[in-house]
């Protein structure tokens, strides 16, 4: 050490994401919330952050119901906890689906017992008394006691049953622009994410995994064995994982791995799935996902029949912060620390492959840089707890890009087939659809649109099941599908000689008065978006533009958009996108506008560019030098409009994703007269005639 | 193995590592300064951009041999507490989703500032466009760049 101002070199820490969980001079309510005597109220965060400021709008909802005061909350996010809370998950924009009246409920049953402490301390009936901003007041006398002051006693109070809930009219922070809790951490980068996990003796490993449909041949590891600090070279499971001191030292000892595989299955390339997914388009005898009517005879005397195929590659999940958890298997205990969607799955996965007791795993989330679906997976978690048990460390494992690219868990390729029958008046009398992909599952969503409005309809689907795995991937199959359908009913328009929109809304509306079979979504809200998405976008109005429409429901939320391309300076730019959304009450006003634009953006970005391609199983993008995501000068101006709604809240993470691209492709081919059918768009011929450059 | 002395948000720190070390491991790994992220490796995405004498640098591809007497800053050296401009600007804007990426925009951003404190939006838009955010916040990022700029006026 040289003097003062000199640091030591080597300065491990402990991660300061750890929050403390339960402070003692707070008085807890509930799981949710606790009031200290200073007047701070604790709200503990249950779910998995991703992004989607789940952090944020949970807390918003208890605090809303209980008349606190927003300045003097102070939001942790809780560790996994199955006692005290129900689906801490990341998983199909269902948090707020799920949580809506368990929160309201914790807070308005905790400012209950704060009044009923209230009104004992000032003998007066509980029914005199107000709330407002932290405090409860009686009105009458001009008296206030903090929510602070009151904790103690108030916790004490019998629990109270069948508390009153607010309506919209009176909410104060419900509906408002709050900004996202950790800003202040994010913008001055303190460790908020796995990745910033350290530990006194920790090692940094990282693993070598084979192609997809292959095993290990023969492994050579003893030139990565011998270099400057790596502690441990192990193969397991058909991996190699390099663990050493410092991630450059793993990085580069990595390199010297000498590693051959041999065929263990299938060995599969791009190109054969692409034939594959054509071939299983005409199987027959595929067990229908719905029918209704007679598509068979419907089909053979029709005036016309529209066939449209569409296809859609493997897509990389590419959250910003690569795969990666922290473990420390211990003989009394396990401890995990990480990005985790879905947390009461990884500690199950964990407890199940180390054999120990679900009890003795404790497991603490770490805000995540993306989540997208990918980390709904344990396969990285499992990987640093089996690494932890065995060389009895504490074990954090990184995924390089390289590895978080070309490691799976992609959404998988799929390819659509629509038929519409037409009669000689352009009436739509017959559909039918099926969705084939690579690990897909079920592809479709048999009781969508036109599902109720056209009589003779039938969805199938069929799953070739490989190697490579696949993984929800934000909107999962919707993602693409929402892209196929609302292009095909474009063309459908288009076949009729009718306006999309106008279109559109006749078939809805003949689903609405007399409907074919179960109809499953709510017409009346998908026409609402989509009246008012032609309304904010003028649709049809100026002629100068070249428009395309689209509108999909999806995780409980109707969205509607328009797609807006000019000519400028003698090129096509795509300028605009609007967006009509019902997702029943807005929460968050800021995040709902992020998730909304941003899932725009992440729709047009990946149907144009991204694509993950494999030769022999081995996946051929590794990096954003070759999968490209959007940047910001390729991004349009985005228009966002909430339907005035009194509906619990639906989904919102999702929803807005899966209408993007077919907007955007039925706009092009209002400009064009060229129609796209296959992802990415910008492989296609015909997609040279659109600038992606804004700023050209 | 080597010494090497590195001048770091007005402080000295001392560092044993290899010379084709990363700055941005060196940051994270050995000196606890885990701000700067590491997202691509190959000064693609922009997660690790950080200060060297001023001008934005990717520190994923510049290794510490390199650096030599250069005045290194980092997110967290930006200021004390958060109050540089363009920090204030990125809070009220609310620009942060997931947040993972917001450090290199905002170190790209106040880079950016100094050199042209009154852009235009294309210049931003320019400047912003090698750093990745898969949530799609660039809206945002580019309001705050301009509101930014504006409170340096």
């Amino acid at each position: 050490m040289v003097g003062g101002g000199f640091l030591l070199s080597f300065r491990w820490f402990e991660s300061s994401a750890s929050p403390v969980q339960t402070i003692a001079e707070e008085v807890n309510f509930n799981s949710y919330l606790s009031i200290a005597p200073n007047d701070v109220i604790t709200i503990f965060a249950p779910n998995p952050e991703v992004g989607q400021n789940i952090k944020t709008a949970f807390p918003m909802i208890v605090a809303e119901e209980l008349d606190a005061d927003w300045t003097k909350v102070k939001i942790v996010q809780a560790h996994l906890d199955t006692k005290k809370f129900e689906r801490q998950a990341t998983a199909g924009s269902g948090a707020m689906q799920h949580s809506w009246d368990r929160l309201r409920k914790a807070g308005a049953t905790a400012r209950m017992m704060l009044v009923e402490a209230a009104a004992k301390r000032w003998n007066v009936s509980a029914a005199a008394l107000t709330t407002d901003n932290g405090f409860v007041w009686h009105t009458e006398s001009g008296r206030k006691l903090s929510y602070g002051s009151l904790a103690t006693d108030a916790a004490t109070m019998k629990v109270p049953e069948g508390v009153k809930l607010k309506v919209k009219k009176d909410y104060k922070l419900i509906g408002k622009p709050i900004h996202n809790t950790d800003n202040a951490e994010m913008i001055t980068g303190k460790p908020l994410y796995g990745m910033d996990t350290y530990r006194e003796g920790m090692l940094i490993a990282m693993i070598e995994r084979p192609p997809f449909g292959t095993k290990i041949k023969f492994a050579e590891t003893a030139a990565a064995k011998a270099m400057p600090g790596i502690v441990e070279v192990i193969t397991f499971k058909n991996k190699v994982a390099v663990l050493g001191k410092s991630t450059w030292q793993v990085t580069k000892a990595r390199k010297l791995l000498k590693v051959e595989y041999e065929p263990d299955g299938a060995v599969e390339s791009t190109t054969e799935h692409n034939t594959l997914m054509k071939q299983l388009l005409d199987k027959a005898d595929v067990k229908p996902s719905r029918k209704d009517g007679d598509v068979e005879a419907v089909f053979k005397t029709a005036a016309q029949v529209i066939t449209r195929e569409y296809q859609a590659p493997f897509l990389s999940h590419a959250c910003m912060e690569p795969m990666n958890f922290f473990a420390h298997v211990r003989p009394d205990g396990v401890e995990l620390i990480g990005p985790a969607q879905l947390p009461e799955d990884t500690r199950k996965n964990v407890a199940k492959l180390l054999g120990i007791d679900i009890e003795k795993i404790t497991l603490q989330m770490t805000r995540m840089g993306g989540g997208f679906g990918r980390r709904q997976r344990s396969d990285y978690s499992m990987e640093a707890a089996e690494l932890s048990s065995m060389v009895k460390a504490p074990v954090k494992v990184i995924w390089t890009r390289e590895d978080d690219m070309q490691g799976g868990q992609y959404r998988p390729a799929m390819r659509y087939r629509f038929q519409a029958a037409l009669d000689e008046e352009g009436n739509w009398i017959g559909y039918r659809m099926r969705g084939v992909g690579i690990n897909s599952g079920n592809s479709t969503r048999p009781d969508h649109f036109p599902a109720g409005a056209v009589a003779n309809f039938l969805v199938d689907s069929i799953d070739h099941k490989s190697p490579v795995t696949t993984a929800p991937w934000r909107a999962p199959s919707e993602n693409f599908l929402g892209f196929a359908e609302q292009s095909f009913f474009d063309e459908i328009a288009a076949a009729a000689h009718r306006d999309p929109i106008e279109y559109r809304l006749a078939y809805l509306e003949k689903a609405q008065k007399t409907p074919v079979g179960a109809v499953k979504y709510d017409i009346e809200r998908m026409k609402g978006v989509i009246k008012l998405v032609a309304e904010k976008s003028n649709w049809g109005k100026n002629k100068e533009l070249y428009q395309g429409f689209s509108a999909y429901f999806s995780h409980g939320s109707y969205i509607a958009q328009v797609a807006e391309i000019e000519m400028k300076n003698g090129s096509l730019v795509l300028r605009k996108m609007y967006a009509a959304v019902d997702c029943g009450v807005v929460v968050n006003l800021s995040g709902a506008y992020q998730q909304v634009k941003g899932g725009i953006i992440d729709g047009l970005g990946h149907a144009l560019y991204g694509e993950v391609t494999l030769q022999d199983g081995i996946p051929l993008q590794k990096n954003f030098d070759t999968y490209r995501l959007i940047r910001m000068k390729e991004v349009p101006d985005v228009e966002v409009y909430f339907v005035d709604s009194d509906i619990n809240p639906t989904g919102l993470g999702e929803p807005a994703l899966p209408p993007a691209a077919a907007a955007l492709a039925n706009a092009f081919f209002k400009a064009t007269g060229k129609r796209l059918y296959h992802q990415p768009f910008s492989k296609e011929e015909a997609m040279k005639e659109l600038t992606l450059n804004q700023s050209s | 193995m080597a010494n090497y002395t590195l001048k770091i948000n007005n402080k000295s720190y001392r560092v044993e590592v290899e010379e084709d070390t990363p700055l941005l491991w060196v940051l994270r790994d050995h000196l606890g300064l885990v701000g700067t992220k590491y997202g691509c490796g190959i000064a693609q995405c922009g997660a690790c951009t950080i200060h060297l004498n001023g001008t934005a640098v990717r520190s994923c591809v510049l290794p510490v041999s390199a650096i030599g007497k250069q005045k290194i800053t980092t997110i967290e050296g930006l200021s004390a507490n958060g109050e540089h401009p363009v920090q204030q600007a990125w809070s009220e804007i609310d620009v942060p989703q997931c947040g993972y990426c917001q450090a290199g925009q905002i170190m790209t951003a106040s880079a950016f500032l100094n050199k042209n404190p009154k852009p235009t939006a294309a210049q931003i838009t320019e400047a912003m466009n090698g750093n990745i955010c898969r949530c799609g916040t660039y809206h945002r990022i580019h309001e705050a760049v301009a509101l930014a700029a504006s409170k340096l006026k």
